[in-house]
């Protein structure tokens, strides 16, 4: 049987998934979303928290193309906190604790509001190509049925080669059945993709009516009524509290008379897990001097009583994880509702793909999240919207998006993947992002406002909020560029030097001592706050406006696709192998390459540009 | 198949010798065009060069490299000529004359070899010196660099930068992990200080232009004061016009001569005279004044002292000491361009001097792009010191640190990463 003809299918209905499908219906692209289980869509597999440091950046820059990830956060939140409020704006980061269930709900609310994108029920068997295996024609599935389409984009986690460690127990695992995905996995591997294995684990899940809370310090959520989203009008749900335990010697004589039994020590897992996410047992093992470790216990929502240890995932056996967790504080009688576990995945080594997410190997073939061997919903999500918004440029012959790395976080990370590649699961940080100063997470909107409008993937609703924020933009930059003079502003209690006379206001605004206020500024409201802010960096922003320039320059110097790196003089093995891998679009592209050595750049430009003449 | 390249490499003529480089494919063949038989590879001959109708044009030495395992990855031949002006431009003329062969842009040759790899930016630099050395210093100079001391001296200094990086980073990605200790701004601020200190004392030596361009002598004092007669003494050869009349030397004369292999640039001036009604000499005052100011030791033949101005690389003399009548001044050198007395001693005065203006050669050399670069990071270092917003030192820091990048090559944000998780113990 033969389905009805789709612009783009995507396969899988993650966060990566759902952003994706989203993302293509809103460009107008009649959009499948392929999923084993509808009621499954915009699932939290693993944390239940949305945001954080560099992460809120992505939710919030998604949000700007009118995505759902940041208002399903708002609509599942139990629990916000603003990270880094005590330094500077730009490494702000929104975090927020949201229920399962409700997220899930919103996120699938979202999808089915747009009436060019409709779920399909199935399993991925494989992908249909053309008869050269370079064009892809459309998706089989298992039961034998057919999904034609223009372009495809895989968004399925880790069901590639997914195998689960616990101690001495081993599963396959991945959600997606055992054949449909090693047929894939296949003709991924055929179609010649470079493939490797990384690791990444989870904590086990505490019965939370068995811990004792009284005993422990609590961490409330935010008073201020901030939202993920600056479209959301309010808090939605109430608002729990986590708390905070930690471990202790007792609980570190466990793990280490253990660490036997743990596969990561083991030599059963060979891949890499993330340094910023690691085990308890590795914390243990590489800072054995530290007496303890943090760990947060955090709700999973409101209607049940599970919670998620952040701090201790592990793989050890299920009867150590029993025996460690009761040495800790609160949690002397605390049950374990699922032990923690360690998965093992093959990704795509994301050198392979363009800046669009395509795949180089396979027209119209799009690759995001997991797949690419990124960690984390905002990451996932992020790269959804590249790839949804640019498969439906495919099929429809539009604008593709190719983002910009001094423009947004997720220029930083789709730039980093594909210059890059990973070496482990690749995380948002903000120290990624060498332009971290211009951007913020509250000034999304924007920065990428008129990108989004461009593209044209804002719904009416977005546009005309987007148009309302720029009108009030417009109205404040006015109002700083208002004069006062110093002894106006003496008059009204700023310690101002006399001799500084007439100044604009966002001038003023640069002295310590000139509070918004005195200049007739209203704090609370968003966008003066982001003009103040903008004011305060702008000698550090107009500093580095030629780096920008240099960089959009490089940039623009584009290189051959069909370059021969192995022939050009003086360029190291090491150096032809990274960069025949990411085949750097770009001379900025190629600058980014780790390890060229500027008389390697040289030879490059010289090289591609004599092969042009 | 690339163009034939060849160009005078060894500093403008007239000098000892001129060394014309040729490299491409069509090298050896010009070269045999000209001198018949090639030696062997890396081995140098004395060979007759003659022109395409037979003439004699030089005795030179011959020497040939075959490529790519040469300064430009290509064959290579180098002629040194005697270096008189008519033989290299007849050598260049007839070279010029040949089928694929071209004269080389400026800079071409390290150009080649950048782009067939055989050199990165930091012995690019190095190279290109070498190219102009005219002095066995400037040769040692620039091979110290090509050798990779400034790479390692830089390097050191940008692994300590990415060291401080990487903790001001932990606390502005992983602030919120109670293993990074926040508010250690003072600590990294001190250390920004002792770092562009460090930085700071490597800038203060002399540049490495000085060996290759020559310390600049500049003869100043009141007209007549024998400062001509002095300059042709000194340099032995006639290179200003003398006369009894004062105000002769309108324009400022300069000649170059290497003593114990440094490079000395000596300048004769016209007299500072306080006034004249003369156009040509008020112009002639004036570039001697410039002459004064930008110069590296002033031999001061004015009998009043040595203005305050210049008292520094001011060496004074008793002028013209021959003539009846000069003033005692037993502090000052007795020089004489006529009969050549303390000329000698004041040679020795000059070198000594000249120790103190170039740099050491056991040391790493850094030009003047270099130094512009480290200063900009000493710069940046001591701005992030001040910084009370870690966001802003880590900017300062990253500038820094792309700074000292623009000689190395890029050391990217991993190594900064790199840092932050094996110092700490991150992750939840």
């Amino acid at each position: 049987m033969t389905h009805e003809h789709f612009d783009v299918i995507v396969i899988g209905g993650g966060h990566a998934g759902s952003e994706a499908a989203a993302a293509a219906a809103r460009r107008g692209a009649r959009t499948a979303l392929l999923t084993f289980d509808r009621t499954k869509i915009g699932a939290m597999s693993c944390n239940p928290a949305i945001g954080g440091l560099g992460k809120g950046h992505l939710v919030r820059e998604v949000d700007a193309f009118d995505g759902i990830i940041a208002r399903a956060a708002d609509a599942a939140a139990v629990h916000y906190r603003m990270l880094n409020r005590s330094k500077g704006s730009a490494v702000w980061g929104p975090r927020v604790q949201a229920d399962r269930t409700l997220y899930a709900a919103a996120v699938q609310a979202a999808l089915g509001k747009d009436p060019s994108l409709t779920v399909v029920e199935g399993e991925a068997h494989s992908l249909r190509l053309d008869r050269e295996g370079s064009r892809v024609r459309g998706v089989n599935l298992s039961d034998g049925s057919f999904i034609p389409g223009v372009a495809v984009i895989l968004a399925t986690g880790t069901f590639l080669g997914g195998r689960i460690f616990r101690g001495e127990e081993r599963e396959q695992g991945g959600r997606v059945g055992e054949q449909a995905a090693s047929r894939l996995a296949e003709q991924l591997r055929s179609a010649a993709l470079p493939m490797a294995r990384l690791k990444t684990g989870t904590p086990p899940r505490l019965d939370g009516r068995t811990i004792d809370w009284a005993a422990l310090d609590e961490q409330v959520s935010d008073t201020d009524p901030w939202t993920m989203s600056p479209r959301s009008p309010e808090r939605a749900n109430p608002q729990l509290f986590c708390a905070i335990t930690r471990t202790n010697s007792r609980v570190h004589d466990i793990i280490r008379d253990a660490l036997h039994r743990s596969p990561l020590f083991g030599g059963d897992i060979a891949g890499q897990g993330p340094r910023y996410c690691p085990s308890i047992e590795d914390k243990i093992h590489r800072f054995g001097d530290r007496d303890g470790h943090q760990v947060f216990l955090e709700p999973e929502g409101l209607d049940t009583p599970l919670v998620y240890p952040n701090g201790i995932s592990t793989s050890l056996p299920s009867d150590v994880q029993d025996a460690m967790i009761r040495e800790m504080a609160g949690l002397a009688a605390c049950r374990i509702v699922t032990p923690g576990y360690a998965v093992e995945y093959d990704h795509v080594d994301p050198r392979a793909l363009d800046s669009t997410l395509a795949l180089r190997a396979i027209e119209g073939v799009y690759c995001a999240g997991q797949i690419n061997g990124t960690t984390g919903y905002e990451e996932a999500a992020a790269q959804g919207l590249v790839a949804g918004l640019n498969a439906a440029a495919f099929a429809l012959g539009l604008e593709p998006y190719i983002a910009d790395r001094s423009n947004s976080y997720i220029g930083v990370m789709v730039d980093d993947l594909v210059t890059h590649g990973i070496t482990e699961p690749y995380r948002m940080l903000t120290a990624r992002a060498e332009y971290r100063l211009r951007l913020r997470a509250n000034n999304s909107w924007t920065r990428l406002g008129p990108v989004a409008r461009h593209l044209g993937c804002l719904g009416s609703d977005a546009e005309q909020w987007l148009r309302a924020r720029e009108d009030r933009r417009g109205e404040v930059e006015e109002q700083l560029d208002t004069g006062f003079g110093a002894s106006a502003l003496r008059a009204r209690g700023a310690e101002v030097p006399l001799d500084l006379g007439q100044q604009a206001a966002r001038d003023w605004l640069r002295f310590p001592a000139v509070h918004p206020p005195i200049l007739g500024l209203a704090m609370e409201d968003e966008i003066v706050a982001e003009a103040i802010e903008d004011a305060r960096y702008a000698p550090y922003v107009a500093r580095q406006d030629a780096e920008v320039a240099e960089l959009r320059a490089n940039d623009s110097v584009l290189l051959p696709a069909d370059l021969d790196y192995a022939s050009i003089p003086g360029l190291s093995s090491e150096m032809i192998d990274r960069l025949s891998a990411s085949r750097p679009t770009s001379l900025g592209q190629a600058a980014r390459v780790r390890g060229i050595t500027p008389a390697a750049l040289s030879a490059i430009l010289l090289h591609s540009k004599r092969a042009v003449a | 198949m690339s163009d034939t390249i060849f160009a005078l490499s060894s500093g403008a003529a007239p000098a000892g010798i001129g060394v014309v480089r040729i490299s491409g494919p069509r090298a050896l063949r010009a070269a045999e065009a000209l001198s018949g038989r090639l030696p062997e590879a890396r081995k140098a001959a004395l060979r007759t060069l003659r022109s395409g109708e037979g003439d004699v044009l030089d005795r030179a030495l011959v020497l040939r490299f075959d490529g790519p395992q040469t300064a430009t990855g290509e064959d290579l031949v180098e002629l040194h000529l005697h270096g008189g002006r008519a033989v290299v431009a007849a050598v260049e003329a007839e070279l010029g004359a040949m089928d694929g062969l071209r004269r080389a842009e400026p800079g071409e040759f390290t150009r080649r070899a950048l782009l067939n790899g055989r050199i990165d930016l930091t012995e690019a630099e190095g190279l290109a010196d070498l190219l102009e050395a005219e002095t066995e210093t400037a040769r040692r100079a620039a091979i110290e660099t090509s050798g990779g001391s400034v790479r390692r001296l830089t390097e050191g200094w940008t692994s300590e930068l990415v060291g401080l990086s990487a903790q001001v980073e932990a606390e502005l990605d992983h602030g919120d992990e109670e293993d990074v200790a926040t508010g250690k701004g003072d600590e990294v601020a001190a250390q920004c200080v002792l770092l562009a200190d460090t930085i700071a004392a490597a800038l203060n030596v002399p540049e490495v232009e000085r060996i290759r361009d020559g310390v600049q002598v500049v003869l100043a004092g009141p007209p007549n004061a024998g400062k001509s007669t002095l300059l042709n003494r000194m340099v032995e050869r006639e290179v200003a016009i003398v006369s009894p009349i004062a105000g002769t030397t309108r324009d400022r004369i300069e000649a170059a001569v290497q003593r114990e292999g440094i490079a000395f640039v000596f300048s004769d001036t016209a007299g500072i005279a306080d006034a004249t009604d003369d156009p040509i000499e008020t112009i002639g005052i004036e570039r001697a004044r410039e002459a004064v100011a930008s110069a590296d030791i002033v031999i001061w033949m004015d009998d009043a002292d040595v203005p305050q101005e210049i008292f520094e690389k001011g060496l004074a003399v008793v002028a013209r000491c021959d003539v009846a009548d000069r003033p005692e001044m037993p502090e000052r050198l007795r020089v004489s361009g006529v009969t050549g007395e303390g000329v000698a001693e004041l040679w020795q005065a000059l070198g000594e001097r000249a120790k103190t203006l170039t740099p050491r050669l056991d040391g790493p050399l850094l030009n003047r792009r270099q130094r512009a670069l480290l200063r900009k990071a000493e710069g940046t270092l001591r701005s992030a010191s001040s910084a009370v917003d870690p966001l802003l030192l880590a900017e300062e820091l990253r500038v820094a640190r792309q700074a000292l990048d623009r000689i190395t090559g890029r050391a990217d944000i991993e190594a900064v990463l790199d840092g932050v998780f094996s110092r700490f113990c991150i992750g939840k």
